[in-house]
């Protein structure tokens, strides 16, 4: 198949994707437990994200000192907390990386 | 300044961190899509056809790999499926646009354009200019992976790896789920997911991210049901 109709077929299943529910919804009855769930698909999926960019170093679970994403990571989330930031928190964090990536 | 230019705004600088993050994955993917044999317009255009990151770079590696197109067709569609979590999320606050806003939107609707929009809505709530949030944040995403891509293209990637500038994404989602873990269902969800997305992260197609958030999902709903049905009606 030609590269600009994988493309093609790729960007429009993608994009019904990305319709589908915002299309659909109020066109159909939304069960109120399907309603209620919905409002965990940020916590779920942003930490499906997050774990295994700061758990995982080379594909392996690393809880050691040596795991400077892990380290950063978890002073983020201290400084997220505190502040409910995110400038501040970024910067925390990226911050820290450095600084362990120099230092250590 | 009217609700839809501060909204649109807002949505802008909520995205700024993420541009951050995003550029070096822009750069590469830019920089991988000439390597694997595409040429330059069928490398930039993907940016703009497909527009969703990991799926362009599995489709680099596969026609790399000289994959027929029907299986690189679908892998698209598979490493694309969350995007259907996303679309169902934010369905409820964009239920009363027209059409033509739901197509624009859901064209932006990126991982990195979902995470502020949806912190934004289920805090505010629906307010009538609230779309422009998701637009602001959308288009701000949308021209930093064309710009990036085109960089790629032409510059190679230049970003030094050590400059771990792509941490700023995970340092941003942090930022945005912290401050969502108001209660016991919610904190479960989050750990659950994340447990289940470091044991089934071999899993091929980026399958890894969905099963922990259907996962983190059941949990949260499970515990919210079981916790105090009256009050939560």
């Amino acid at each position: 198949m030609n590269i600009w109709l994988i493309m093609l077929f790729g960007g429009l299943i993608t994009f019904g994707m990305r319709f589908s529910f915002i299309y659909l919804f109020g066109k159909l009855h939304v069960p109120e437990t399907l309603r209620k769930a919905l409002h965990y698909v940020p916590p779920a999926v942003l930490s499906a994200i997050i774990f295994p960019e700061i758990f995982l170093r080379d594909r392996q679970l690393d809880l050691s000192l040596d795991n400077h994403r892990l380290l950063a990571g978890l002073l983020a989330v201290i400084v997220a907390y505190l502040t409910k930031n995110t400038l501040i928190t970024i910067l925390a964090g990226m911050l820290a990386l450095l600084l362990l990536q120099v230092l250590l | 300044m009217s609700e839809q230019t501060k909204n649109f705004w807002a949505g802008v600088r909520a995205a700024l961190p993420l541009l951050i993050g995003v550029f070096p994955f822009g750069m590469i993917y830019g920089a991988l899509a000439l390597n694997a044999g595409l040429d330059k317009p069928a490398s930039q255009m993907m940016s703009s056809i497909v527009f969703a990151g990991s799926s362009q770079f599995v489709t680099t590696q596969l026609v790399h790999e000289a994959a027929p197109g029907f299986v690189i067709v679908l892998t698209i569609a598979v490493v694309n499926l969350r995007h259907m979590l996303y679309s169902a999320s934010l369905a409820p606050y964009l239920a009363s646009l027209s059409t033509r806003w739901k197509i624009l939107l859901s064209y932006l609707l990126t991982d990195e354009a979902y995470a502020p929009s949806i912190v934004k809505y289920e805090r505010d709530g629906v307010t009538p200019q609230a779309h422009w949030f998701l637009l602001g944040a959308g288009l701000a995403l949308w021209t930093n992976w064309q710009i990036s891509t085109a960089l790629g293209i032409f510059l190679g990637t230049a970003i030094p790896e050590s400059w771990s500038l792509d941490f700023a994404l995970p340092l941003t989602f942090i930022a945005m789920v912290v401050p969502v873990l108001k209660n016991r269902p919610a904190i479960a969800a989050a750990f659950s997911a994340g447990a289940v997305a470091l044991v089934a992260y071999s899993l091929p197609y980026r399958l890894g991210i969905i099963l922990a958030a259907l996962v983190g999902i059941a949990v949260g709903t499970f515990l919210e049901g079981r916790k105090s049905p009256e009050e939560t009606l």
